[in-house]
């Protein structure tokens, strides 16, 4: 029926979905703290790969579900994603024909804004400060970036989400 | 920019309490299939597990259950003798006494909330008959507090969150004071003590119903640590945990009766055969 290439958005709103679903999971209690940040990995991934369709909008959205889940303070995933989101539409022509290499460091300063967004609104709900291992998270979610990237970019060829 | 004006327009109501309480719910409702997922693993790995138990370990937990059951029975006898007393003493004084507690059995959903809070999920909500800052007890102990109430599901913010602070008294001579949470599983601070203050390693802290939430009497800590250091006005004084944070499944929502409202909280039940009510102290007052 249509003639360009589908449009096919479930599957983006699928893999975000997968994010909910591992962010949730029950860990051990010594990987807890480990836990990449699953959902901000996947929404940059679409920022890049669909910037017309995936932005500042589906960010906050996300966001907003995802400080339901986690019982956060509302809005407090909603404003790192949605800041990282605006960010990776801004950079998304220059990083994506970055070498996997040389994306890793720009991925873990857009981790590193949202944990830090983060921290500020905890801290001015009067929240204190948590332990280093707070900052234990981008490092891992960054490590994990090239595989994350590989596999959702096959998953968008294989589903020919354009 | 206007996304994130709008978060921390929503992040400053949130944090102001109860007005976003109506979009949390809702969007909570939304979600429940994702929680039921994540939390899938656990459940199928729990049923697998009772599908395959021996009648070896059957028989050894029941052995072990019918002698708990009787010891219980046993300490029960005396507690009735010993509440029915204390109702005709306090009938003498003319004092108002509490009628008694309903309590509801709730389990905790295996889904992970966010690491640096302690917060849990339990599976009863709205629909259960669950409020806004209900007691929360485990077999042992107080565990928290219910802080959002979803219709399914209600979190429930643990007593050693930083943000919780819980009025309890010394049991051996009543002193009183504030337990603060310390962000860290099973350990509580008593931060306002001044260094002179009777309060001593192995005290038992028990809750003071002070701040009217919590019913009064129920366990809460044990005083592990004081120090006392001369310069300082106040002594530093860790307790830890009666309830085990770190390993409940199962919790009690409590619900405090009072003549006044007694058949309003009964109405508000869907699961009868789940409930148990401490029917000895209604009894006597009948």
């Amino acid at each position: 029926m249509i003639s360009q290439p589908q449009a096919r958005s479930y599957i983006v709103y699928l893999t975000l979905l997968a994010g909910f679903i591992l962010t949730i999971m029950p860990l051990p209690e010594w990987a807890a703290t480990y836990r990449p940040q699953w959902v901000a990995l996947i929404l940059i991934y679409w920022c890049m790969a669909l910037p017309e369709r995936i932005g500042v909008g589906v960010g906050w959205t996300t966001g907003l579900l995802l400080d339901v889940l986690t019982g956060t303070l509302l809005g407090q995933h909603a404003m790192g994603f949605s800041v990282i989101a605006y960010i990776m539409l801004k950079l998304h022509l220059r990083v994506r024909v970055m070498p996997l290499r040389q994306q890793v460091f720009t991925i873990f300063v857009l981790l590193l804004v949202e944990r830090l967004l983060a921290l500020w609104s905890t801290g001015a709900a009067g929240y204190p400060t948590p332990s280093l291992w707070y900052w234990i998270t981008p490092i891992v979610s960054t490590l994990l970036w090239p595989w994350a990237y590989i596999v959702l970019r096959d998953i968008r060829r294989r589903f020919r989400v354009a | 920019m206007a996304a994130a004006l709008l978060s921390i327009a929503l992040m400053v109501l949130d944090h102001r309490r109860n007005h976003l309480e109506h979009l949390r719910s809702t969007l909570a409702v939304l979600l429940y299939p994702v929680q039921y997922l994540a939390a899938l693993p656990v459940l199928l790995s729990e049923s697998a597990g009772n599908a395959i138990i021996n009648r070896n370990q059957l028989q050894s937990e029941r052995d072990r259950l019918e002698e708990e059951n009787l010891l219980l029975r046993a300490r029960l006898q005396k507690f009735e003798a010993l509440e029915a007393e204390n109702m005709r003493l306090r009938g003498l004084l003319d004092s108002s006494f509490k009628v008694g507690d309903r309590v509801l059995i709730a389990e905790l959903i295996a889904v992970e909330q966010d690491p640096f809070r302690q917060q849990v999920l339990i599976n009863k909500g709205e629909t259960s008959g669950a409020f806004e800052g209900q007691p929360v007890l485990d077999a042992n102990a107080v565990v928290g507090q219910v802080t959002h109430i979803n219709p399914f599901t209600a979190s429930v913010l643990l007593i050693t969150d930083a943000a919780h602070a819980l009025p309890v008294q010394v049991n051996r001579n009543g002193l009183r004071t504030i337990a603060l949470g310390t962000g860290l599983i099973n350990r509580l601070e008593l931060p306002h003590l001044p260094n002179n203050a009777d309060i001593q390693v192995g005290d038992l802290l028990v809750t003071s119903g002070l701040g009217g939430g919590f019913p009064p009497g129920y366990p809460v800590a044990e005083v592990i640590e004081v120090r006392r250091v001369p310069g300082q006005p106040f002594a530093a004084v860790i307790a830890q945990t009666t309830a085990h944070l770190d390993r409940i499944r199962e919790v009690l929502l409590v619900w405090t009766l009072d003549p006044g409202n007694r058949p309003a909280i009964q109405a508000g039940t869907d699961e009868p055969s789940r409930e148990t009510t401490t029917e000895p102290a209604k009894e006597a007052v009948e």
